[in-house]
């Protein structure tokens, strides 16, 4: 039996939502950083699919980019947590009411 | 045996896909962002696997490396650096998580009928393209290697530069004053 890229498409698709949820709904900062994660690796998935399917490289090389990019964003995103902690003693997300209008 | 041996890519696929969404779950209902942590290393492991299974076996080295290696401990170091105690009583969800949940199936369930509804032709119609670097069969992260170097040379060196951008900015904000 033949896994077709459908297949991966749903997966990345439940993979995408279950991020999604995670960074709407936690209020542990370390946690939505960690969903963030979940997202772009489900994009990597997809993008890995459709270089299969197009027998084309460029998904695998975009692939790439993303870690880095993911890579990338942890640091910062861990750097402003820390600086968070530093301020409040707590990384709980509904204090972070600083720029409410 | 038979079935397993006729079907293992299907199987293989199945499994690890059970385990990535069952991981990736755990990461995000987990009370203690440790055990969180060690979910979301499993969650990247067998993403890996599904990778390989794709014929994208520098993906997968790369996943393993960069996220199972780096991000895993820069997670791992900031969870030790702030004080969990603080944690333990507080609610782990947003009062909107129901609402949350409810629109998360009915996305999930877009997703699958949109998927459904494209059909996409046989998949790799030109396998050895997947391993080409200048008309001879190499390898996969030879092929892209060659690609990376010479069709996205300039996306490249942006990227490079975007990392030390990162990097400078998170030894900034992490700085004590």
């Amino acid at each position: 039996m033949e896994i077709a890229t459908t297949h991966y498409l749903v997966l990345s698709g439940i993979l995408f939502v279950i991020g999604l949820v995670g960074i709407v709904t936690r209020r542990n900062m370390i946690i939505v950083l960690m969903s963030i994660e979940l997202v772009l690796n489900s994009v990597n998935l997809n993008l890995v699919a459709f270089s299969y399917q197009m027998s084309d490289l460029t998904g695998q090389v975009m692939a790439v980019f993303t870690i880095a990019v993911a890579a990338g964003e942890a640091a910062v995103g861990l750097g402003i947590l820390v600086a968070f902690y530093r301020l409040h003693s707590s990384i709980d997300l509904e204090q972070a009411t600083e720029l409410r209008g | 045996m038979d079935f397993l041996v006729a079907n293992g890519t299907a199987v293989l696929f199945y499994l690890f896909a059970v385990i990535t969404v069952g991981s990736a779950i755990a990461v995000i209902t987990m009370r203690n962002p440790m055990y969180s942590a060690i979910s979301l290393l499993v969650c990247f492991l067998s993403m890996a696997a599904l990778f390989l299974l794709r014929h994208a076996e520098f993906i997968a080295v790369v996943q393993v490396f960069v996220y199972g290696g780096g991000i895993m401990v820069l997670f791992l170091f900031v969870i030790m650096l702030v004080n969990l105690h603080k944690l333990k009583e507080m609610r782990l969800f947003g009062v909107q998580w129901p609402m949350a949940v409810i629109l998360a199936i009915l996305l999930i369930g877009l997703i699958v009928v949109v998927v459904m509804s494209v059909s996409f032709g046989p998949p790799n119609p030109y396998p050895e393209q997947l391993v080409d670097v200048d008309g001879e069969a190499l390898g996969n992260s030879e092929a892209v290697g060659w690609h990376l170097y010479r069709e996205y040379l300039l996306p490249f060196e942006i990227a490079s530069i975007f990392l030390l951008v990162a990097m400078i900015g998170a030894v900034v904000l992490a700085r004590k004053e």
